[in-house]
């Protein structure tokens, strides 16, 4: 393992310092419990937002707090959900009396601890929606399994649902919005190699040199298949080709294009997978009208890139257009 | 009646629960690592010596009033939520945190009322968890477990005699996970691949039975608490 760090018991801790440090002017670390909040939290009157998850996936989700994005996150032990003390600490600490919206990625442990956290908030009076992202295409049997994972789409529904808080709409709508970029978001993801957590100290999972891993998940779970490694005009065509099949895009649609690299792939090997999704795309009469391209949800060290496409509206169009001042995510201000 | 569940039996439980899911810790991390993210023995340890460490803390312990089981119910509930992480803390946790709840002020239960708890402590485990029998999870030894007792007590069976056919029905639970597909969690992602494993949760909670068999009666060394 060659790892930029002290001792690996200390990551998390020691990566937080340097977001308070780095980010002040943004937000403020709290420690025992840990979580990340925004420097004027709470805002009177505006639903705050929640979100949270192992580390290991930075910048998301410490590196969306900020106006008009999250107003807190609350981040894990590498690869582990946080517990709901943290939670609830951060829900308290965003409560402007308009209620909180927990976004919560569909792994069974940070359901159950966000699950938690809300009935302790909701026992304290605070009032608490939550809502489950789970776009990723390449778990298939979701009747018999844990359900779909949550990626690329919780990057969109947070931006899209903060920009909506920010208008000061009320708990019920922000809600109904997120559960509406989850609906109309699918994502996939391949792997070109394992990452390593600093703990385990060796590569989670076994990849030859010349093969790749389709439908990884971002902890390094088994995807659909693997496979000989291909040009990315062929792994984009597999991505793509997963994610309209299972929510039809049709000619005349516009989307919401996020090409997202998992730590380890350089970003100029991000914008050929966009321009390949592009005619992708555009040869099915698709238009991309907004995109995001770079690592925003990352998998630690793993070299790879995810693909969600999100239908787009008017409304969240204009969503995705407002002002954004966050570390990872800065726009209109 | 045919022996009560007092406070100190209850503290005699929760102590060789720990002892011997420290014990047990790697075996219980290396049947994680077969299907799941390789912390279930870890994490249970972590979490009951945290729970341990509370029952040493004289804390409240002022001698004139005996400290109700709802009371030292809940507070291991509240450390295991806090200390375990992932989806066992979780569970763990609303087990403990129900069987509280129906144990209420009592400072002393009978079988019947000890079934009781135990029953609501796993449908709590069940609603929290969304699993079914044969999901091969933690409820494959639960909800058998919570049957015979309910069944023993139904006979009036004598409390020690209740207690080792629950754990009994436990341990054949936790053996019927390994031909299972997992259907919850995440040894769900792999398939047919999780058959022929034993669930770690189910494990755990198997020791958590047995543990009770061993304590609860009292005559072991379940005077041994002291609080």
């Amino acid at each position: 393992m060659k790892k930029l760090i002290n001792r690996p018991e200390d990551v998390v801790r020691e990566a937080l310092a340097g977001v308070a440090l780095a980010h002040a002017d943004l937000v403020k670390v709290h420690t025992g419990p840990d979580y990340i909040v925004r420097a004027d939290a709470p805002v009177r009157g505006k639903v705050g937002i929640v979100s949270g998850g192992g580390s290991g996936h930075e910048p998301m989700h410490g590196g969306f707090v900020g106006s008009g994005m999250l107003d807190a996150a609350c981040p894990g032990e590498v690869f582990t959900s946080p517990t709901p003390d943290p939670i609830l600490a951060a829900t308290k600490a965003v409560d402007g009396g308009a209620g909180v919206l927990h976004i919560v990625k569909n792994y069974t442990g940070d359901v159950m601890n966000f699950e938690m956290a809300a009935e302790l908030a909701e026992a304290e009076g605070i009032a608490v929606d939550a809502v489950v992202i789970d776009d990723d295409v390449a778990v298939r049997d979701s009747l018999y399994t844990a359900g779909r994972r949550g990626v690329g789409a919780t990057v969109l529904a947070e931006k899209i649902c903060g920009a909506a808080a920010e208008q000061r709409r009320p708990l019920d709508e922000v809600a109904g919005l997120c559960r509406r970029v989850n609906a109309q978001a699918r994502s996939m993801g391949v792997a070109l190699t394992s990452c390593t957590t600093p703990m385990a100290g060796k590569p989670t999972f076994d990849l030859g040199t010349d093969e790749i891993e389709v439908g990884v998940g971002i902890h390094g779970e088994p995807g659909r298949e693997r496979r000989p490694l291909a040009t990315a005009h062929n792994v984009v065509e597999t991505l793509a080709s997963a994610i309209v099949e299972d929510l039809s895009f049709s000619a005349g649609d516009s989307v919401l294009a996020f090409v997202n690299g998992l730590g380890g792939t350089p970003l100029m090997e991000l914008y050929i997978v966009y321009n390949e999704l592009h005619a992708f795309l555009e040869s099915r009469g698709v238009t991309i009208t907004r995109d995001l391209v770079g690592s925003y949800m990352t998998s630690l060290d793993m070299a790879g890139c995810s693909v969600t496409l999100l239908r787009l509206d008017d409304e969240l169009t204009g969503l995705w257009d407002a002002p954004v001042r966050t570390p990872a995510l800065r726009w209109g201000v | 009646m045919s022996g009560t569940i007092t406070h100190a039996s209850t503290v005699a439980w929760l102590r060789a629960f720990a002892e011997v899911a420290a014990e047990r810790r790697d075996e219980l991390t290396e049947l994680d690592a077969a299907i799941g993210d390789a912390d279930h023995g870890v994490n249970m340890d972590r979490g009951m010596q945290a729970v341990v460490a509370g029952l040493d803390d004289p804390g409240e312990a002022d001698g004139a009033t005996p400290p109700s089981i709802g009371t030292l119910l809940k507070a291991v509930g509240m450390t295991l939520v806090s200390t375990v992480g992932g989806a066992a803390g979780p569970l763990y946790g609303t087990l403990f945190l129900r069987m509280a709840g129906a144990a209420g002020d009592r400072t002393e239960l009978t079988l019947p009322e000890w079934a009781a708890a135990l029953d609501a402590g796993v449908a709590g485990v069940q609603a929290r968890g969304k699993a079914e029998l044969d999901d091969k999870t933690m409820v494959d030894a639960l909800r058998p477990a919570a049957a015979e007792l309910a069944a023993a007590a139904a006979e009036d069976a004598p409390l020690a005699d209740a207690l080792r056919r629950s754990a009994a029905a436990a341990r054949r639970g936790m053996e019927a996970t390994i031909p299972l597909v997992a259907r919850k969690g995440r040894a769900s992602y792999l398939g047919e691949r999780s058959a022929g494993h034993q669930d770690p949760g189910a494990t755990s909670s198997w020791l958590l039975l047995d543990a009770a068999a061993r304590t609860l009666t009292g005559d072991d060394d379940g005077g041994a608490g002291g609080l």
